[in-house]
């Protein structure tokens, strides 16, 4: 076959290959995040009016005035992560609506290389509009201390990467937008309800605090918790309203070990369920 | 001969090779039932049938995004089902839907294919230049997608599918939803692609206008291949056009033709109706000879209808909805 260009026989490495698509997929996701700024700004304003205004009205029921602001912060942060997981599983029934999941499935890639990928994308993007949210510590009473910042910063990243994770395995499973949503809407206000991100959970009847015991949202926002009342001034304001629902409370390596799990448990079936030939 | 195609030895001119292919859905449905096919490296292939009829199906298959359920397929010179990885980087796939992502630029669409496929780094560049500009889109290169026309979108995932330099290009319905214009400027760049990478072009189609572009064309039907031959065969198979007529006297131009050209006309409530070779050929001579004053004059040429009916006794639509389901 004479004037043929020399094919270009591409086969790197296979680990590197894999993680170059990683990384293409993880940047779409951030380059998508950054170019939309009306979203962004969207996914931000509703932790900003749970923080402001529930947080406010709720002050009036607690003797400490910042208490309960206090108090929500840990659970406003989850609140804008949570929202940044489900974009993530939202983006990838979009990428499926709109046909460009095909451009993806048949790429000669891995299919759990393209769900990592996508999950580290929707987990980056929840976690710096975790960051942002932190900027209002101030009117939560909580300080702009480096190391909590730092401290909080990272949890938060975790928490994105399991909730990002658990909710591909919806997203993996949904193949329509409309359904996901419906998944979402009806299963995201329990969840937060149940985790004591709005509101303490002591006092609950033991079968109702199992079911809390059952929620990962639980120990993403308690997590946040244990690091914040160790630096907020209002620590022993707030104290009795972290009751734990059940049992006695988990340490914060614990809640660590238990996110992280839960991750790569719900990385793993996304996986499984998404690279099920047809 | 490069070195490349030594190693896929004997298959270098055959680039597509299906034998027996089937694919049953979990549901039952049979959605193809024992297709083989034959493209040879640098040939244009149609493939023709109504929606439903196991064109996308067969697609999927021998670009390994489904499992054949028997049967066996080579593609670039590697087995659909042993080695599906490697079919993957050989072929370029243009889906019947728009797949390239509207958020982001033409050429931030195409990056992402190289990193996808492992393109090496120092020549992604050059390469990218290279594909935009054989689809006419050089200069749109930082624009975002999104304010592409839909030909333009075709476009571009005709390049971002060229961009891997694959050995056989797949387009299922690249011309579905476009104008006339855009249809006839993408076919414009096809050809152009073709000649210049000496690559296969296995592409789906229901407009027969289409199939003019392809050198060879297998019809399919409920999951079967019913005839396969060049655009002209075929249509020399169907034969004939329809001309239309109304006249001053129906019934006297009905004798005319009869007795003067030796056709035999149907009457219908729009006029007449005759079948001739060459229905062009034909209108000077009726005006000129049939002795009745001629109204008016419609040529039709054998449309998909006319193919599908002569091949498989039905009309698309009657197969259409008979058979719908399973189409993918």
């Amino acid at each position: 076959m004479r004037g043929e260009s020399p094919r270009m026989r591409a086969e790197p490495a296979p680990v590197r290959g894999e993680l170059r698509a990683a990384r293409v997929v993880w940047q779409r996701e951030l380059i998508r995040f950054l170019r939309n700024r009306g979203r962004l700004a969207m996914t931000l304003l509703q932790p900003v009016l749970y923080l402001l205004v529930l947080g406010t009205g709720m002050s009036g029921l607690s003797t400490a005035s910042t208490g309960f602001r206090t108090y929500l912060f840990p659970g406003v942060l989850l609140m804008t992560v949570q929202t940044g997981a489900v974009s993530a599983g939202v983006s990838l029934v979009w990428d499926r609506e709109m046909g460009f999941l095909r451009e993806m499935l048949v790429a000669p890639v891995r299919r759990g290389t393209l769900l990592l990928g996508k999950c580290a994308g929707g987990a980056t993007v929840a976690t710096c509009q975790g960051a942002v949210v932190l900027g209002l510590a101030a009117a939560a009473g909580v300080p702009y201390d480096p190391a909590l910042l730092a401290t909080l910063v990272g949890e938060l990243a975790v928490a994105a990467l399991a909730l990002t994770a658990f909710t591909s395995v919806a997203a993996v499973c949904l193949t329509r937008l409309q359904t996901f949503q419906a998944v979402m809407g009806f299963a995201l206000t329990p969840m937060l309800f149940l985790s004591g991100a709005l509101f303490p959970l002591s006092g609950l009847p033991s079968w109702l605090g199992a079911v809390c015991l059952a929620d990962p949202l639980t120990y993403a926002v308690d997590l946040l918790r244990h690091t914040v009342t160790q630096y907020a001034p209002a620590h022993s304001a707030t104290a009795p309203l972290t009751a734990w629902p059940l049992g006695p409370r988990p340490s914060p390596a614990l809640e660590l070990t238990a996110l992280t799990t839960l991750g790569a448990l719900s990385l793993t079936l996304a996986t499984h369920r998404f690279a099920r030939p047809k | 001969m490069s070195t490349a195609d030594t190693v896929v030895g004997v298959d270098a001119e055959v680039t597509v090779l299906a034998r027996g292919l089937r694919k049953t859905y979990a549901s039952g449905v049979e959605a193809v039932r024992g297709v083989d096919l034959t493209v040879r490296a640098g040939e244009t292939f149609g493939f023709l049938g109504p929606n439903g009829a196991g064109k996308s199906t067969t697609i999927a298959m021998l670009c390994t995004l489904a499992r054949p359920t028997a049967g066996r397929a080579r593609v670039a010179g590697a087995d659909v089902r042993a080695d599906p990885a490697a079919v993957r980087r050989r072929i370029g796939l243009v889906f019947q839907e728009i797949t390239v992502d509207a958020e982001l630029t033409a050429a931030e669409n195409l990056r992402f294919h190289a990193d996808l496929y492992g393109l090496p780094r120092r020549t992604t560049r050059a390469r990218l230049a290279d594909t935009l500009s054989l689809v006419g889109l050089a200069d749109r290169r930082d624009s975002l997608v999104h304010t592409f026309s839909g030909g333009m979108k075709r476009r571009l995932e005709i390049a971002r599918a060229l961009l891997h330099t694959p050995r056989v290009l797949f387009l299922d319905e690249p011309t579905l939803g476009l104008d006339p214009q855009a249809r006839a400027l993408l076919w414009e760049h096809l050809h152009h692609v073709r000649r210049r990478h000496a690559i296969s072009l296995f592409l789906t189609t229901h407009y027969l206008e289409e199939a003019e572009h392809c050198d060879r064309i297998a019809v399919i039907d409920g999951g079967r291949i019913v005839v396969e031959g060049s655009p002209g065969a075929l249509k020399a198979a169907v034969g004939t056009d329809r001309v239309q007529l109304r006249t001053a006297d129906d019934p006297a131009a009905r004798t005319a033709l009869r007795e003067r050209f030796g056709l035999d006309a149907d009457a219908g409530p729009d006029g007449l109706r005759v079948h001739v070779p060459d229905g062009a050929a034909f209108v000077p001579a009726l005006c000129a000879g049939l002795g009745v004053t001629v109204l008016s004059v419609t040529v039709t040429r054998p449309s998909l209808d006319d193919v599908f009916l002569h091949w498989t006794g039905r009309t698309i639509r009657d197969a259409e909805t008979a058979g719908g389901a399973g189409a993918r």
